[in-house]
């Protein structure tokens, strides 16, 4: 059967693979959003905290013996805590300046963190073996789905909608979101404003590691592996709306298929689709698809 | 971004004309007889990457716009210019125009679309339109891919002066960077560089007054981008060898390093900042990975502790704008 | 205004006054310099190994005894046609490298190929595969060993399609190599009677394959043919396991394959895999006794790929070529190089063609199974031997101007 002249099991196949895709860009922009909308950063660090997740599993494997499913929740923590150094030592210093000034930091940061990873292991990739349990596969009729890639599906569905619902949803949710408006007011009923974004950068960076650890099976662990994603992501932020949860885990699967239609219809245009999407959206909605003018 | 110039008072006194053309000579005089010690080759990267870093200032410093992806003008430029001598056989100088010129058509493209914007979605729509000059790089046939255009002839000035001559190339590529640099500073200091700072400094105060606010912007990023774009064409015929780097992002990351370490809104900064970060990638070249650590690490410094910059610090401590 | 003036006249003194800064007479050392990937996804494969097996060979060659002063200096390239040519512009301007060996990356050697003719020094390529280095882009000043895309080709792909394998679908790296490949096994299949379904280029180097595995199986190829290698090979490979392409009956025809590769993949994914290399450390004694020196020195141990054979053969004939003529200007040293018959303990008797190509056996391998294998690298088994005169695309099929 053919659907405007592709055969239906390449298209159904490339979906699918732009819906793994899709879930990456889901997660990473998620972490990318809450970072911006409590601390209007754009954290350029994310592609390398992502990149560390995925070491920290390597390095949990094969010097410590830890495996997979410890490190989804280890590496996650342990990225995590140092996105909290960052924040306390470096960012705290640039709220009062200019908000360009995070960028350049968080650039700077990502430049350090990946030279320092390049120096340490190379810049070929590293294999990380799959966990056995989610080896092999299932034939689905129009294309053999391995089980790791369903599984990365519904695990960043899973955190996704979790967090959507903590911060949408929940009184910690709520504090989040009046501490962006109205930090001062804040403050002064008694919450720990200054705490609080800490521990939002570092569930941020949180993010990012996740997905590098569950990117580790798949996907070579190399220091550049989260460089070229970070721009892609950066986008995707964008056109969901910079600092909308929704947004984000919308705008990342969503582009996720639509990067696997292009590549059914117009290969060649396939890298560069989400950025024409992107500059498009700036010019007509300046503030993303689900996100409100501050 | 407001730079420290607005501190600094710009009176058109004798005094402060001649501590830049004390600067100024100085700088040529450096780039004039350095070759004779230091390696040419190394020079013209530094000041083909010192007119890039300065076009890329002049939009940043200026205008306060931070653009994130300067490398396609720089990049594109290189491309066309190297096809220019390559394939269709010009001149070297009319391959450098041809390649400023095509940076030019981008930039007015880009500038249209960027303009519109300020702060931190100018930075992402440049880095989101760069990256699409990026892939079109890849792709497209005439860039070579992945192997770049590489046996770029460097031919004959005018048709008389073989460029194959380390000295005739040295004295060309000075000549473009001191010309380059001269059109910068004449653009700060004229009217229209006036209008360009109020721009930055109250930017409703500017429109209150009458001015095309857009307008001027565009214009200048226009500007900016050419002689980003001149900067490349150059690059291209000096190296004779045009490539994906000159157009990914970490070449725009780069320059915004330059800028920064050199002194932004400074008119000597990006020069002093060209030829630190091309000294020090120079030096570092063996240890490999160092060179993107202490790139990095330069960055965070400089934001943190550093913001005025090279040039920037010595202007405050004279008390005169450089 | 007026400084302008000035600076341009200065200029045009400079460029009337001055004398060439062409080639620089030997000052007394003979400096090898050799260039590769030394982190990235060839690193294994040449990087560090390679410049163990230029030292091996100025050992072997006895420079000390007969009073010559040869040094081996290193760089990483990174795989980039600029930085790559930025290095070797330095080595031979500033620090008087005489010639250049190795470079594993197409593009990068089809630079440094250019850079060396222009500047009259050496260029030995043992790393890089693309055939265009003897043929279009033939130099006086390079002569490409080891293997190329052509030898490949013929040799990988004429033994598949013999084999029944005769529709292919291509996954490229999209760089000089990974076309020249393409092109060259493409012209071999059709050769021999089998048909192209489709081709699909990748980023060089790539990370993800699983879209365009879908598309290999999508078009039903008989065999899928890898037109790139290192770690693109060894990821479109376990990708492929990951995706059950192989046992859907697909088979997979890695174009290049080392050693390295090999070891990585390890033999229960790599077992049956056919290919073809001009060098395996477990050959005859000789080879056997350069390996045990080599991964004594080689990072982590590993053994000789056929790029790092490829090092210290050329280094070898290079340096007895430098002691019969007296001098190590470039165009000479190679033009002497072809002159000479070769004779090392790595590639036995062989001989360099006018149009630069070294021409020695090569042999068609197959990857052992699991049971087969009596220790870490007892990988390989020897299928076939194409001789010499067959491996190589004949002289006058190149068009290298070189040859009337």
């Amino acid at each position: 059967m053919e659907i405007f002249g592709v055969p239906t099991q390449a298209l159904f196949g490339q979906l699918l693979i732009g819906l793994i895709n899709g879930s990456f860009y889901a997660l990473l922009s998620l972490g990318l959003a809450v970072i911006f909308g409590q601390l209007n950063i754009i954290n350029f660090a994310h592609g390398a905290q992502y990149m560390m997740g995925a070491f920290c599993a390597y390095v949990l494997l094969n010097e410590l013996a830890i495996g997979y499913w410890w490190s989804l929740l280890l590496a996650p923590l342990i990225v995590g805590a140092t996105g909290v150094v960052i924040e306390r030592l470096m960012l705290s210093r640039l709220y009062k300046l200019d908000h360009l000034y995070g960028l350049l930091l968080t650039f700077g940061l990502a430049l350090v963190l990946q030279g320092l990873f390049r120096h340490e292991f190379g810049s070929a990739g590293l294999p990380y073996a799959m966990p056995e349990q989610l080896t092999g596969g299932r034939d689905l009729g129009f294309m053999f789905l391995p089980n790791y890639r369903a599984w990365v599906i519904v695990a960043s569905l899973a955190v996704c909608l979790g967090t959507w619902y903590v911060i949408e949803r929940t009184k910690l949710g709520s504090y989040l979101r009046a501490a962006t408006e109205n930090p001062a007011l804040v403050q002064a009923f008694g919450v720990n404003v200054p705490r609080m974004i800490t521990l939002t950068y570092g569930f941020g960076v949180a993010l990012a590691a996740l997905a590098g650890v569950m990117a580790a099976p798949i996907y070579q662990v190399s220091p550049t592996m989260g460089a070229d994603l970070i721009i892609v992501v950066f986008a995707v932020v964008v056109i969901g709306g910079m600092g909308s949860i929704l947004g984000a885990i919308v705008t990342g699967f969503g582009l996720g298929l639509i990067e696997g239609l292009t590549k059914v219809f117009y290969p060649e245009a396939s890298n560069t689709v989400i950025f024409i999407i992107m500059a498009i959206v700036l010019l007509l909605r300046p503030a993303g698809l689900f996100g409100t003018q501050k | 971004m407001t730079s420290n110039a607005a501190a600094v008072p710009i009176a058109r006194t004798s005094g402060v004309l001649r501590h830049q053309q004390i600067a100024f000579l100085a700088m040529a005089g450096f780039f004039l007889l350095a070759p004779l010690v230091v390696y040419p080759m190394f020079l013209m990267k530094v000041m083909c990457f010192a007119l890039f870093a300065c076009a890329f200032n002049l939009l940043i410093g200026y205008v306060g716009l931070l653009s994130f992806g300067h490398a396609m003008f720089f990049g594109m430029a290189s491309y066309t210019s190297a096809h220019a001598a390559k394939v269709w056989g010009l001149t070297p100088e009319l391959a450098i125009l041809f390649g400023t010129a095509c940076a030019c058509l981008l930039g007015v493209a880009a500038g249209l679309l960027a303009i519109r914007r300020q702060g931190i979605y100018f930075a992402m729509i440049t880095l989101a339109l760069a990256q699409m000059v990026y892939f079109f790089s890849l792709q497209a046939p005439f860039t070579g891919g992945e192997d770049g255009i590489q046996a770029v002839p460097r031919g004959k000035l005018f048709g008389l002066i073989d460029l194959n001559n380390v000295w005739a190339m040295y004295a060309f590529v000075f000549a473009i960077f001191i010309g380059g640099f001269l059109l910068i500073y004449r653009i700060v200091h004229s009217p229209f560089g006036q209008v360009l700072k109020a721009i930055r400094e109250n930017e409703s105060r500017a429109v209150s007054l009458g001015y095309d606010v857009d307008r001027y912007k565009l214009l200048a990023f226009v500007l900016s981008a050419t002689l980003a774009g001149l900067a490349g064409g150059t690059k291209a015929i000096v190296f004779q060898l045009a490539s994906l780097t000159d157009v990914h992002w970490t070449m725009s990351g780069e320059v915004v390093l330059m800028s920064l370490v050199g002194g932004l809104g400074t008119i000597f900064g990006p020069v002093v900042g060209a030829a630190v970060i091309m000294a020090m990638q120079n030096y570092l070249a063996h240890l490999g990975a160092w060179v993107t650590i202490v790139q990095g690490a330069i960055f965070v410094v400089c934001v943190l502790a550093f913001r005025r910059g090279i040039v920037g610090e010595i202007a405050h401590a004279i008390r005169k704008p450089l | 205004m007026k400084r302008r003036w000035i600076s341009m006249l200065a200029g045009a003194a400079f460029a009337l006054g001055a004398g060439a800064a062409g080639a620089q007479i030997s000052d007394g050392v003979i400096k090898i310099g050799v260039l590769n990937d030394m982190s990235g996804l060839y690193a294994d494969l040449s990087g560090p190994g390679s410049v163990v097996a230029a030292r091996l060979a100025v050992e072997d060659f006895g420079a000390a005894r007969k009073g010559m002063k040869v040094e081996v200096v290193s760089a990483d390239h990174q795989n980039k046609p600029d930085v790559g040519s930025s290095i070797a512009r330095r080595w031979y301007d500033v620090d008087k490298v005489d010639v250049i060996v190795d470079v594993p990356t197409s593009s990068v050697a089809l630079a440094i190929n250019e850079i060396t003719r222009q500047m009259g020094r050496a260029f030995l390529a043992s790393g890089p595969a693309t055939s265009d280095l003897t043929g279009k882009a033939c130099s006086p000043n390079t002569i490409h060993w080891t293997y190329d895309t052509w030898m490949l080709a013929n040799g990988t792909g004429s033994a598949i399609v013999r084999t029944g394998g005769d529709t292919w679908f291509f996954l490229t790296a999209d760089y000089a190599f990974g076309h020249a490949l393409e092109r060259d096994t493409e012209a071999v299949v059709l050769k021999n009677g089998g048909r192209v379904l489709g081709k699909v280029r990748h980023p060089f180097p790539g990370t993800d394959f699983s879209s365009f595995l879908l598309q290999a199986q999508a078009s039903k190829a008989k065999v899928i043919g890898l037109a790139n290698a290192g770690g693109d090979t060894i990821n479109s490979i376990k990708q492929a396991a990951e995706f059950g392409i192989v046992r859907g009956g697909q088979s997979l025809a890695g174009l290049l394959v080392f050693l390295t590769d090999v070891r990585a993949l390890g033999l229960p994914t790599a077992q049956g895999l056919i290919f073809t290399e001009t060098f395996y450390w477990d050959l005859n004694d000789q080879t056997r006794a350069f390996t045990k020196r080599f991964s004594e020195q080689a990072p982590r141990n590993i053994y000789p790929s056929m790029i790092h054979a490829g090092v210290y053969s050329a280094v070898l004939h290079y340096l007895k070529a430098i002691e019969a003529i007296k001098t190590d200007d470039g165009t000479k040293v190679i033009e002497q190089m072809k002159k000479m018959p070769t004779d090392d303990p790595l590639f036995g008797k062989g001989t360099v063609r006018a149009d630069g190509r070294k021409i020695h056996p090569a042999y068609l391998v197959e990857v052992k199974k699991p049971a087969e294998s009596k220790g870490p690298w007892d990988l390989h088994k020897i299928r076939a031997t194409i001789p010499a005169d067959q491996a190589f695309r004949p002289l006058a099929e190149g068009g290298c101007p070189l040859v009337k």
